[in-house]
């Protein structure tokens, strides 16, 4: 599992690359529990290369989500596989996080 | 085809279960979506007895053997960890984990939406889960 981040003015762009299961995603919990995060008024995660997320993945997303909202800061997906998602959806969570197409829809979206 | 794997205790060899069920897999022309829904429902089950049943213990073991007959796949996994008491779980309710922040506990969910049967059994020497999962 491979995490990076771009920045551009007040959104970060974290791009994941690999396989988020129940070992490599304790990264990711500590890329999001990162201090400096919750200056961001925007999280975009380019899931163009994450190939595989297990409910250890979605857990981390989970956990973090509230604490977002509540600050105000917009976490949305784009470029997810098919195969992906569809596990976002079997738990019903592709209706209550933001999944869109890609990384245009994505801005526009973060933008409103 | 070599049907069994065998991987001690620890996080890391999750990935080594998902390329063998893969593996096994790849000559019944599966759907990418089903073909991860069943590696991921055994990836689920593996993870809990990995880190809940044997917290992650590597000098324990845990064994995986996938059959198929007449279409119906069948994954057994045995470990000799603490045993899973179905009765005590619950479905979760998603939208109370994301309001308390809660990071676990959906695994199970996504286990039992996938497989078409799940079961669980338990002597004094080893517990068993079974995962049926219809394809043809």
């Amino acid at each position: 599992m491979k995490i990076t981040n771009q920045i551009k003015d007040t959104t970060i762009i974290i791009t994941l690359d690999g396989e988020l299961d129940a070992s490599s995603s304790v990264m990711l919990d500590e890329a999001l529990s990162d201090p400096e995060i919750m200056t961001y008024s925007k999280i975009l995660v380019d899931c163009k290369d994450l190939n595989y997320i297990s409910s250890a993945g979605l857990g981390v997303f989970i956990s973090h989500l509230q604490r977002f909202e509540d600050a105000q800061i917009k976490l949305i997906f784009y470029n997810m596989q098919d195969k992906v998602r569809n596990v976002f959806e079997i738990l019903g969570l592709d209706l209550l996080m933001t999944i869109v197409s890609d990384y245009e829809e994505a801005m526009t979206i973060a933008d409103e | 085809m070599n049907n069994k794997i065998t991987v001690s205790c620890t996080k890391k060899n999750l990935k080594q279960i998902r390329d063998f069920v893969t593996e096994y897999l790849a000559g019944y022309k599966l759907t990418d979506i089903l073909m991860n829904q069943i590696v991921l429902a055994v990836d689920e089950i593996c993870a809990n007895l990995i880190i809940h049943a044997n917290h992650e213990d590597p000098s324990k073991n845990i064994s995986l053997a996938i059959t198929e007959k007449a279409g119906m796949l069948k994954f057994e996994i045995i470990d000799n960890g603490v045993a899973f008491r179905r009765s005590e779980y619950r479905e979760p309710n998603i939208e109370e984990h994301i309001r308390i922040g809660k990071k676990g506990g959906v695994g199970i969910a996504l286990v039992n939406r996938i497989m078409d049967r799940v079961e669980f059994e338990s002597n004094t020497r080893q517990n068993t889960c079974l995962l049926y999962k219809k394809i043809k």
